[in-house]
Formats: structure tokens, sequence, C-alpha cells
């Protein structure tokens, strides 16, 4: 990844408490796992920056290896990587992702 | 490009001995899967870091070859978290 790159990821990862890496745009999501994640951030009301992958191809890549993951997309709560579509929808499932929000002093619909 | 049910297993297994994997073919394409793996690999370990080492073992397939394939992790002996 240049550095072009990993510093405008760390410049939204920075900026954005709540942060979503995706396919499409929040208003005009192009994958289903992405309207997914979309969809619960959207249902708890939480304030969050989507990035849209798919109009920079070395974004695309790069997150990819920033996270250290090998699929978009990605959620990052306060510079912390917190999953996938998978984890996401598990742990809003399970009440996890509500208490992570909570602990990090985040406000969202309960 | 597509992969079937067996492979997918095949490489889970070689990385992931102990493991029950049950696996659907969501829409029948070859393309949308869903796996749920079982296995003591995961015990005491962060979603993340077990969903790394299911990405591990599919060798740098997901993302490629595999676009579609949603994962559940769960502990053996252990609760389901």
């Amino acid at each position: 990844m240049d550095q072009k790159t990993k510093e405008l990821i760390e410049n939204e990862v920075g900026n954005n408490e709540v942060c979503l890496f995706m396919k499409g745009t929040p208003d005009a999501p192009e994958c289903g796992f992405s309207m997914a994640v979309l969809n619960i951030l959207k249902i708890l009301e939480v304030k969050f920056k989507g990035i849209n992958v798919l109009e920079n191809n070395e974004l695309r890549q790069g997150i990819k290896e920033y996270s250290e993951w090998p699929t978009i997309p990605q959620l990052y709560i306060k510079k912390e990587f917190v999953g996938g579509c998978d984890i996401v929808k598990e742990m809003y499932e399970n009440g996890e992702l509500k208490k992570i929000l909570k602990n990090k002093n985040l406000s969202f619909k309960d | 490009m597509t992969m079937d049910i067996k492979e997918i297993e095949k490489l889970i297994k070689e990385s992931l001995p102990d493991s029950l994997i049950e696996i659907q073919d969501l829409a029948g394409d070859g393309n949308h899967y869903s796996a749920t793996i079982t296995s003591s690999a995961f015990n005491g370990k962060s979603k993340i870091e077990q969903h790394k080492i299911v990405y591990a073992a599919l060798k740098g397939k997901m993302g490629n070859e595999l676009h579609a394939l949603s994962i559940k992790t769960k502990e053996k002996n252990g609760s389901e978290n």
C-alpha cells in the first residue's frame, strides 16, 4: 500500500468515530453485505461516515492490508477494527455491539 | 470463479482437523455460501481472530474465488460466544 493510501485510511479512521468502509454509498449501497451493516447502523441511529471503496482501487486493496482482513465491508469504531458483516451482525444480535457503543460513549438508539 | 462445498470443507479440515463444518449453498449457484464452523482452535479467541483462522485455512481464496461466504464460528466444548 502506498503512503497516500495509508494516510487516507488513517485520516478517515482517526477523524470519524464510527467509520464504515463499504461498497457503494450509505444512500446507494452496491453490495448486500455492505447494506446489512449499513442497516444495523441506521437502526441504531449511530452517526457514521460511509466510505465507498469502489471509487478508489488503491483504497479498496489498501484497507484489506491495513486491517489484515480480506473482505469489505469493514467497520471501525473509535479507531478499532470491529469486524466485517458476519461479526457485526452477530454482535448486533447478541447485544455486544450496543455494549461497545456504550463503553465508547457513542450515542445510539437503545 | 466458483468453489464447491467439498473443496471449502477440505481446506478447513486440513487446518482445523477437529472442526465440525456445516456449509449451505444459499443460492444454489456455487457462489453464495454460509458456513458454520465449530473447533477448539477458536477457544478463548476473539471473533476477529476466529475468522482470521478460517480465512487463513482458505488460503487467500476469501475475497477472491469466494466472494460470498458468510462465516459463523463456534468454540468447541465452550460457550457459543
